[in-house]
């Protein structure tokens, strides 16, 4: 089945791994991903930060281009892309921002919108557990997973549609369906400290010492990601994390793309796993996991 | 006795009304309860209270609710407006007021502030962010050369980000260019800072 697929900015750059893994394990389960011809970045927080106006209008003209193209729904893996396209395409409603944001576009924007829905959701909507259940090669049973949302997935709920705000279950469906021992994790949509990284590096660092602290008391083997931003704050940035918080953490932060993929038996390399600052070799040891098919995405039939 | 007067007379009725219309929310339903501050993760950076702020732009108090670091330090996360008992969406106060701050040049927390331009200069330029492009020009901007110098071994070695910039084609750069153009031609002619 044929997806619209909007990748956002950090799938080629610093989230690579999530976009592999995210085609891969799409792919296993049949479904297709096409761009968005001509895509462009979605502005990020800091668009939003800056002028609620200018950010709907450079998630507009994405959408408006899926719109012309007859495109009804939309899928993202980027929680942050996610928040910023739902945000627009609801604020549009209004007749007069509506008309604020067309004064900065090319061509006045496509009167309705598509949906637009995590990848998380597509994967879900499009398999549902069973199907999940039937492509795992290799269950994961012998890892314990920390499921972490992050912040934007859930909420505002009444933008985002996500289930409850701060209780979301899906991953811990999905994960679970691949065999994993998944942990009740408190903190799955606590804030990781988001792009404050670089300005304002000790509260970032704070706050993703919390989520790496708990995850290690409660025994993790890795923590699992939804969000590009989330995934560097706690991997890439772990050591300034561990400094922060005086301890040290050697905490694998995965894709729950990537873990999918495990499960479905696809190689590391498919699912970019060479990426993570952490390593991910004692969870594929646990695995004792054999041997990763060749070639393109394989791991069973598609469901259709 | 004294304090209680001079808010009165500093109460500033006119940025109560902005504040309310833009963000869509009605300040008087804040009891001060401070479950907003009970779960806002950037509390112990801020200089005042998500509350406290509340408190300010509940009574008017323009320079109080503008002037402070939070509003540039929220990370618009939300957990404030899902925890609030009168259902007011702190997070969208918190983010009016930051707008409203910004186009009168009260930029409490420069640094965020440059950052976020940093960003945005590469999408203005590219159509896409480009997140090697925004360190560069958050360097230069903030004078910071060591910024994340101590993340460079690792993120190189795992080749995390992308030498050159992503542009859109067929002409999508520039759309997205004009965007900017247009927002900030505005921005002029209706005399605020964009
Ligand atoms: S939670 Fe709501 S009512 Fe309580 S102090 Fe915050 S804004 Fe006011
Ligand atoms: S949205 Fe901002 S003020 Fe509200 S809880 Fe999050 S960081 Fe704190």
């Amino acid at each position: 089945m044929n997806y619209t697929y909007y990748p956002g900015c950090s799938a080629g750059g610093s989230s690579a791994d999530y976009e592999k893994s995210t085609r891969a394990v799409c792919a296993a389960l049949g479904m297709t991903l096409a761009d968005i011809p001509d895509w462009n970045c979605c502005g990020s927080t800091p668009a939003h930060a800056v002028d609620t106006e200018l950010s709907a209008a450079l998630c507009s003209r994405n959408l408006d281009m899926a719109a012309r193209q007859g495109v009804r729904k939309l899928l993202t893996p980027c929680p942050s892309c996610l928040s910023n396209l739902r945000h627009a395409a609801k604020r549009m409603e209004n007749p007069q921002f509506r008309a604020r944001v067309d004064e900065l576009l090319d061509n006045p924007a496509a009167p309705e919108f598509p949906d637009v829905t995590s990848v998380m959701q597509g994967i879900a909507a499009h398999c549902g557990a069973n199907g999940i259940a039937a492509h795992v090669r290799g269950s994961l049973s012998r890892l314990t997973l920390a499921p972490y949302y992050g912040c934007l997935m859930s909420r505002p709920p009444e933008v985002m549609d996500f289930g409850d705000p701060e209780n979301p279950l899906l991953m811990e469906n999905l994960l679970a369906a691949c065999g994993a021992n998944v942990l009740n994790f408190p903190l799955k949509t606590a804030c990781c400290g988001a792009s404050y990284g670089i300005p304002e590096r000790r509260m970032t660092a704070r706050l993703s010492a919390r989520i790496l602290q708990l995850a290690t008391d409660m025994k993790a083997d890795a923590v699992v990601a939804a969000c590009p931003l989330c995934q560097m704050n706690l991997d890439l940035r772990q050591p300034q994390a561990a400094k922060a918080a005086g301890a040290r953490f050697v905490m694998p932060v995965l894709y729950f793309t990537q873990a999918m993929g495990l499960a479905f038996g696809l190689s590391p390399d498919m699912l970019g796993l060479e990426k993570l600052r952490v390593s991910a070799d004692a969870l594929l040891r646990k695995l004792e996991l054999p041997p990763a098919p060749q070639g393109s995405a394989e791991g069973g039939k598609p469901c259709e | 006795m004294k304090e209680a007067t001079d808010i009165r007379r500093r109460r500033d009725a006119g940025f109560i009304a902005v504040v309310q219309e833009r963000s869509g929310q009605n300040l008087s339903a804040c009891y001060q309860c401070g479950n907003c501050t009970a779960g806002c993760p950037a509390g112990f950076v801020y200089d005042r209270q998500v509350h406290q702020i509340m408190r300010a732009a509940q009574l008017g108090l323009k320079d109080e609710a503008l002037d402070s670091r939070a509003v540039w330090l929220c990370l618009a996360c939300s957990t404030c407006s899902l925890r609030c008992p009168n259902n007011i969406d702190v997070a969208a106060v918190m983010e009016t007021l930051r707008h409203m701050a910004r186009r009168e040049n009260r930029v409490a927390a420069r640094k965020v502030e440059k950052f976020w331009f940093s960003f945005l200069d590469t999408v203005r330029a590219f159509g896409r962010a480009w997140e090697i492009g925004t360190m560069a020009l958050y360097m230069m901007r903030s004078l910071r050369v060591f910024t994340d110098l101590d993340l460079a071994p690792e993120a190189l070695k795992k080749r995390k980000f992308g030498f050159r910039p992503h542009t859109v084609a067929n002409g999508g750069s520039g759309a997205v260019t004009r965007i900017f153009k247009r927002y900030r031609e505005r921005a002029a002619r209706e005399g605020t800072r964009p």
